[in-house]
Formats: structure tokens, C-alpha cells, sequence
């Protein structure tokens, strides 16, 4: 299962504890993590379902390409951590 | 009399009270985050507060009264992007975002069903929501207005919606005042609008244009609650008040400035009004580094300075449209600037004293009803 890890400066407004999911894609193991955390999604995607300005996900150490359609690869053993850019604010 | 009031601010939200003399910051809420937009609701004490993150997007909470934790709410949501269709473009060619970029307005709906909510944003939506922010559903008629679509950012680089007025006599007529896109009113709730800036003047577009109703920035819109006919609008060039309903707008050049984010009208005296000006558009700055606040008792006739209380030299301080208040009786008013200064006034404005010069940025000032 890939593990989905949250930057800790997210878990001043929303906990987001570590997780094992399934998913073939960035899209498909996010939207696993949001089943068992409703509230994250919010902080992540913006309502089109893509991924704010300044949020940025890496997927086994490179920041994923397709931040709209969150389509990159994601092979069982992968490790995503989900950070905030430094730009924004 | 209100002896309790909020201010939204850069850095958290402060709720400050009157003591046996003095008003003075009790707590701070959310403290470190940017807090854009407070209401506290009249109608069943709740308060409502729109956080600005940063990286995280708008979010809504609620403390509900009584209650001492806060709760996240719905957050409004722009409708999906039709699959295909390109980024819409302002007539600018500025992209607009498909997403919530800011709460800038917040008020209750409806006197008779608590719970009941306008909310305004940037992009130019407007939501409604009647479970007390537990679900939000934009306002469709507004949204696809074709008129809508000409709508530029002033305050902002967007165009937004930054003041939603419900009439005390029928709270199915409202209206709404856009940066930049004049006045838009419904007298059906919201099944249709009309726009309603007539008489305004636009001196940042050709001569031409320059009376185009949809092209006026209004930074604030404010109707008398007990003479509903008489409203105030501070203007991107100048000063504007209309005595039938909205229906025409008659401009008031003021000294020593008509330039300003900020009006307030008395709840029961519609030709009383007050403002916090600033030199120019050009010159975001009080006038002489003198901290006033502009008081016309008289529709706008004569306006006197008020500033016992207030910096008379090298201050810098600038009122957003949000960070003036006045509260029920009329008496009290409170104005906070983006340099952290928090001001009150128990007599109309004739005398002020200071709360804080060191808070943050102050975005939005709000009484608390019937304290």
C-alpha cells in the first residue's frame, strides 16, 4: 500500500494522521485518504478538485506534474507527503 | 448598547469589551491567522468568522452562543468547471479563479429564521445559506447574469462582492455592492436582479463610459435601517447617496477628501453618515497624516472633522470597508486601520479613545447587537 504522509503545519487546523491506502494514482490515493478525512480535503484541493496554488505533493521524492487531474503513477510501495509550498503567504 | 465587539485582523480575531470605563481586548481567537470577515448574528447570537490560509483556502467557523468551541462550517464553492472549457478571462484578460479566493461578505439573511445567510466572495459569487452556514448554495440568477461577466477586480485583482444589504422591510429585497460592478438589487430573494448605480461616475474610464452603472467600483454600500429609502455609497472617486431606494445616486464631492473605503449611516437618520477618509487613490494615506473621521448630520450638505482622540500628525493609518461600525442605538462607533490602531467613540464620534495602536491589520470591525 503507498503511504500518505501530511506537512505538520497542517495539522494545526485539521489533524491528518499518517496513512496506508490503495491507489494507482496521486488522484485515486488522496481521494482514499479523504473517505477516512473528509475535513482535509478542503485544505488540499480547491473545489475543482485540483491542487491549490500553494500546495504541493511529492510523490517518491519529485513534486508530481499534473496538479489538476492528480493523475501521476502510484506503484503500491510509493510514499507521498503532502506540503505547502513556501510561496503564499 | 453594545459593550461587546469583534475585529477581524491579519493575525487572529479579537474580541474586545467595555469595562466600567475603558474597552479593552479580552481574547483572541484563532490567533495567528488571518481572520477576513466576522459576523456576529443578531438573530440567535451565533458568530461566524472566514479564515483566509494561505496555503489552505477559505474556511468558515461558527461559535455558536453559549458554546466555547469554535466549529469549521461549509465553505462556499464555486460551481464544477464545464469538462473542456478554457479559464474565463475578465475583460482584462485577467484569469479569474474557478475558486473561493475570499469571504468578503457576511450577513444575516432573514430576521425571522435564524440561520439564515448572505455570503459575498471574490470571484464575484454570491451564496445563501439557511442552516447556519452548514451548506451554501450560489445564487445562480446573480452568477449568470450576463452583465456578471463584465464585472473587473478594483479592490482586489478579482471582482468581488463586498456588501449585501437585507431591507428591514421585506428581507426579500437585497442588495449587493460590487468592486467593481455598481449596485445590483432583487426584490424576489434572488430569482432575478437589476442593476441599480445610476447617477454614479466612473472617473477612471473614458467620458463615454464613465456612467456605465456596471463599471462603478463601489468600496461601500450601506442602507438606513429606519428610513429604508436613504443609502450611502463610498466610491472609488467619490461619495454617493441616494434618497428613493437606490433608484438614482447624486455624487458629493466632500473636503478634505471624498476618497475612502469606509461608511457607516445611523440607524434611525438616514442623512447622518460617517466615513474615514484618505487623501486619494493615488495616495492611500490620511490627508496631512491627520487621522479624521467625516461626519455630515445634514444628507450631506455640510461634513464636520471629528478628531478628539485621533492622531493629528504622522499617521499613516488607512480604514478598509470593512473596519468602520457603528452599533443599534447609534451612539457607538469603532473603526480599526491597517496599522493595527483600534479606536471607539460613545458619542457619536465627537470624542475617541484608543483601544489598541498595536494590533494587526484590521480588515473587519463588528458590535455585537443588544449586549
Amino acid at each position: 500500500m503507498a503511504t500518505v504522509a501530511f506537512t505538520h503545519t497542517l495539522q494545526r487546523h485539521v489533524a491528518c494522521p499518517t496513512v496506508e491506502v490503495n491507489g494507482a494514482t496521486v488522484r485515486e490515493a488522496l481521494e482514499a485518504v479523504w473517505k477516512v478525512n473528509p475535513l482535509a480535503r478542503g485544505y488540499v484541493l480547491d473545489e475543482q478538485g485540483e491542487l491549490r496554488k500553494h500546495m504541493a505533493v511529492f510523490l517518491d521524492g519529485r513534486m508530481i506534474r499534473d496538479r489538476a487531474g492528480l493523475t501521476d503513477a502510484v506503484r503500491p510501495d510509493s510514499k507521498l507527503y503532502v506540503m505547502q509550498a513556501l510561496s503564499g503567504g | 448598547m453594545s459593550t461587546r465587539l469583534f475585529a477581524a485582523t491579519r493575525k487572529g480575531l479579537f474580541q474586545v469589551e467595555r469595562g466600567k470605563s475603558r474597552w479593552t481586548v479580552k481574547k483572541v481567537h484563532f490567533l495567528g491567522d488571518n481572520a477576513t470577515m466576522v459576523l456576529p448574528d443578531r438573530c440567535d447570537g451565533a458568530v461566524y468568522v472566514s479564515l483566509g490560509h494561505g496555503h489552505f483556502g477559505v474556511k468558515l467557523h461558527r461559535l455558536r452562543q453559549g458554546a466555547r468551541k469554535w466549529e469549521e462550517i461549509a465553505t462556499p464553492a464555486l460551481p464544477p468547471r464545464p469538462e473542456g472549457a478554457a479559464p474565463r478571462a475578465d475583460p482584462m484578460g485577467r484569469v479569474i479563479p474557478d475558486s473561493v479566493q475570499l469571504v468578503w461578505a457576511l450577513e444575516a439573511a432573514d430576521p425571522a429564521r435564524p440561520g439564515s445567510l448572505w455570503c459575498g466572495t471574490i470571484p464575484g459569487g454570491l451564496f445563501r445559506s439557511d442552516d447556519g452556514g452548514g451548506s451554501w448554495q450560489l445564487n445562480t440568477a446573480l452568477w449568470e447574469h450576463p452583465k456578471r461577466l463584465e464585472w473587473v477586480g478594483g479592490g482586489a485583482d478579482y471582482p468581488g462582492i463586498h456588501s449585501v444589504s437585507v431591507d428591514p422591510r421585506d428581507p426579500r429585497r437585497v442588495a449587493v455592492g460590487v468592486s467593481t460592478g455598481g449596485v445590483w438589487l432583487t426584490t424576489d430573494g434572488g430569482s432575478s436582479w437589476k442593476i441599480s448605480s445610476h447617477g454614479m461616475r466612473a472617473d477612471y474610464f473614458p467620458p463615454e463610459q464613465a456612467n456605465d452603472p456596471n463599471v462603478q467600483d463601489v468600496h461601500r454600500l450601506v442602507q438606513c435601517p429606519g428610513q429604508p429609502a436613504e443609502w450611502w455609497v463610498q466610491h472609488h472617486n467619490g461619495i454617493f447617496r441616494s434618497t428613493d431606494d437606490a433608484a438614482s445616486w447624486r455624487e458629493l464631492q466632500v473636503l478634505p477628501s471624498s476618497f475612502g473605503f469606509a461608511v457607516v449611516v445611523h440607524p434611525r437618520d438616514g442623512g447622518t453618515a460617517w466615513f474615514v477618509p484618505g487623501t486619494s487613490d493615488q495616495r492611500r494615506i490620511p490627508v496631512d497624516g491627520r487621522v479624521i473621521v467625516n461626519r455630515t448630520r445634514d444628507g450631506g450638505k455640510t461634513f464636520e472633522a471629528l478628531t478628539k482622540g485621533l492622531p493629528q500628525r504622522q499617521a499613516y493609518d488607512i480604514t478598509y470597508r470593512h473596519g468602520l461600525d457603528i452599533d443599534s442605538t447609534g451612539d457607538r462607533l469603532v473603526f480599526g486601520t491597517t496599522t493595527g490602531s483600534l479606536w471607539i467613540s460613545e458619542d457619536q464620534g465627537d470624542s475617541w479613545q484608543t483601544i489598541s495602536e498595536h494590533l494587526p491589520p484590521v480588515y473587519a470591525v463588528r458590535f455585537v447587537s443588544g449586549d
